[in-house]
């Protein structure tokens, strides 16, 4: 003990301290604060599972496999996390009419909570994104400015400028965003869906995704408007040049082929 | 009408015959089927029989030059008076800036009345009866050739030319010499690219830094399936040379599983299955990213040449004529991605010298 309190002005005697004060409070948390949460956690968590399980069992099985482990008509579901079934399901996109080059947005059968249990389920398969809290994709507050940037950079070669979507290979499009629930458009950006790549936290993190979502908001939502007006699918100047050489130029052709058609005279002949 | 638009010869034998008749209808006769019908007979309209007539279309011109000064005047008062920021809803046009569409609409109704006036008075009031104004012959009278000649003649005389020799020939030259300031200018044109299509600003140990976040990138921080754009460390936004640097280095990274890349060399060049790519297009150079991560597709959107990021970056349709440029990548010993050298081919569209 003597020797102890000999060294207790050496310069690294505060770092020490330090060391074993913060050793003991994170050893002593884990030991007791999380254990009853986790438990009570787990029971609820484990049900959900269960629910899901069977969910899956009727809705998804024929094409991902008992286990979701993936078969010739569907890809393995290990990994892809609660966010990817988020936002398959609740889109309607899962489960899927027929197959095709692309499984189109159609109207969702399942209510959330089904929706969770069969998230729950998949993301017990394997460690994947989980679905996005509110203060995650809520628009508000973020930088529109910014987020029209990073749309240019990552998204707007396939989705347009605006979101209006556009063509891809083989039958395959990417879609509009118009009126998408900012969280799908979150959970689409972290999970990649179907030929979408994934933009992970990792390379576009949170914050980008949130300026993106308030640049769609901006630009392509209810409350969005085009000061010129008639957007012609907001594709820029090829729609505008076709509508005005069809319609603008025949519009006079047409005026001035009536004028010339008409006759003044008191005799018609 | 005078005689020297119109020599004798060239009127119709109808007309001169007799004017009050103008436009009477001669038969073809036997011996000459073709012959000039003339004009048919004029009629008159109902503005130039009733006064009344005349008058109503007088009002309705009148009206419509009126209705075009008060939309000019509607024009001025909402360009005044309506707010920029101002959105109503038109139908069909959806939500619109009202200032826009006032300013369109009473602009149009204008234009539009003035030229709506002036096409109703032209064909209601003016006159309407048929003139034929006969072409004149092109050749001029003999006298006037010869006045020209003449002239130009006693001009040559006056002005010397042929006897002052040093006169004639500083006018040459300087006329000779003058065009020289056009072709002069024509340098500016250049100077020639020399190597600079040949090269980017990628080189052994640059990092490769993320577009979005502006931090270098990890190997870990790339999933397999995810698309990620990458500038070369050092090139910032606001260099005065950054357009034409990122349009030469833009950099599209992937991470596919190794067992899924074709190429060997693609493979090689590649780090756990992390390759890079040349994002400018080798058609005419549109930047190219449309991936499809489950078909390892990327798809240039201006004439859809598609190219197999699996194997090689390989043109499997379209214009292009060569694959993407790869560029080789490593790690450093800090963990993060770095490149290798520069791309080993000019990136972006074929140009004559490319070989």
């Amino acid at each position: 003990m003597k020797k102890l309190s000999a060294r207790r002005r050496h310069p690294l005697a505060a770092v020490v301290v330090l060391l074993i004060a913060l050793a003991a409070t994170g050893g002593l948390y884990t030991l007791f604060a999380p254990a009853d949460k986790a438990k009570a956690d787990e029971t609820a968590q484990s049900l959900a599972i269960d629910e899901g399980k069977k969910l899956y069992a009727v809705g998804c099985a024929s094409c991902h496999g008992t286990g979701g482990q993936g078969t010739t008509d569907g890809p393995s579901l290990v990994g892809v996390g609660a966010a990817a079934v988020d936002f398959q399901v609740a889109t309607g996109r899962m489960p899927a009419q027929q197959p095709g080059a692309q499984v189109p947005k159609k109207r969702n059968i399942y209510s959330q909570a089904e929706i969770d249990q069969l998230a729950a389920y998949i993301a017990s398969l394997g460690a994947g994104p989980s679905v996005p809290t509110e203060n995650q994709y809520n628009p508000e507050g973020a930088d529109i400015a910014e987020g029209g940037e990073l749309f240019r950079t990552n998204c707007a070669q396939c989705h347009n400028f605006t979101g209006k979507g556009g063509a891809l290979t083989t039958g395959k499009y990417a879609p509009t965003l118009e009126d998408v629930d900012p969280k799908h458009i979150y959970e689409a950006m972290q999970t990649g869906p179907q030929n979408m790549p994934s933009f992970p936290d990792t390379t576009l993190t949170e914050k980008n995704k949130k300026d993106i979502i308030a640049y769609l908001d901006a630009v392509n939502s209810d409350k969005s408007e085009s000061p010129g007006g008639l957007e012609l699918g907001g594709l820029g100047p090829v729609s505008e040049g076709l509508f005005g050489w069809i319609f603008g130029l025949g519009g006079l052709i047409a005026v001035a082929v009536w004028v010339a058609a008409r006759t003044a005279k008191a005799k018609k002949s | 009408m005078s005689s020297q638009d119109t020599p004798e010869e060239n009127l119709p034998a109808e007309r001169a015959a007799d004017d009050s008749e103008h436009g009477a209808v001669a038969v073809p006769g036997e011996k000459n089927p073709f012959a000039d019908p003339g004009l048919p007979p004029h009629e008159h309209r109902i503005q130039d029989i009733d006064e009344r007539a005349a008058r109503r279309s007088e009002r309705a011109v009148a009206f419509m030059f009126t209705l075009s000064m008060l939309a000019t005047v509607a024009f001025i008062a909402s360009f005044v008076a309506v707010p920029v920021d101002k959105s109503i809803y038109v139908f069909p046009l959806g939500h619109i800036s009202a200032l826009n569409f006032a300013l369109g609409m009473t602009l149009g109704v204008a234009l539009f009345c003035i030229g709506a006036g002036a096409v109703h008075w032209a064909r209601t009031l003016m006159s309407d009866v048929e003139l034929a104004d006969d072409r004149h012959a092109i050749e001029a009278e003999p006298e006037v050739r010869a006045k020209v000649m003449d002239d130009f003649r006693q001009g040559a005389k006056e002005s010397a030319l042929g006897r002052r020799k040093l006169i004639r020939n500083t006018m040459f030259g300087a006329l000779t010499l003058v065009p020289l300031s056009g072709v002069v200018l024509l340098r500016d044109l250049g100077p020639l690219p020399e190597d600079k299509l040949r090269h980017t600003l990628w080189r052994k140990g640059k990092l490769l830094v993320n577009m979005n976040t502006d931090e270098p990138l990890r190997p870990s921080d790339v999933a397999v399936g995810s698309l990620t754009f990458a500038k070369p460390e050092g090139l910032e936004e606001h260099d005065h040379d950054f357009q034409n640097e990122i349009a030469k280095a833009a950099l599209m990274i992937v991470r596919l599983q190794p067992e899924n890349i074709k190429d060997k060399r693609e493979l090689e060049w590649s780090h756990e299955g992390i390759v890079a790519y040349s994002k400018i297009c080798t058609h005419v150079g549109c930047p190219i990213s449309l991936y499809e991560q489950q078909t390892h597709h990327v798809l240039c959107p201006c004439h859809q040449s598609t190219f197999d990021l699996s194997d090689g970056a390989r043109v499997i349709f379209g214009p292009a004529g060569h694959a993407l440029p790869q560029l080789r990548i490593g790690v450093n010993d800090e963990g993060y991605l770095e490149a290798l050298g520069d791309f080993e081919e000019p990136v972006g569209p074929a140009f004559w010298e490319r070989g």
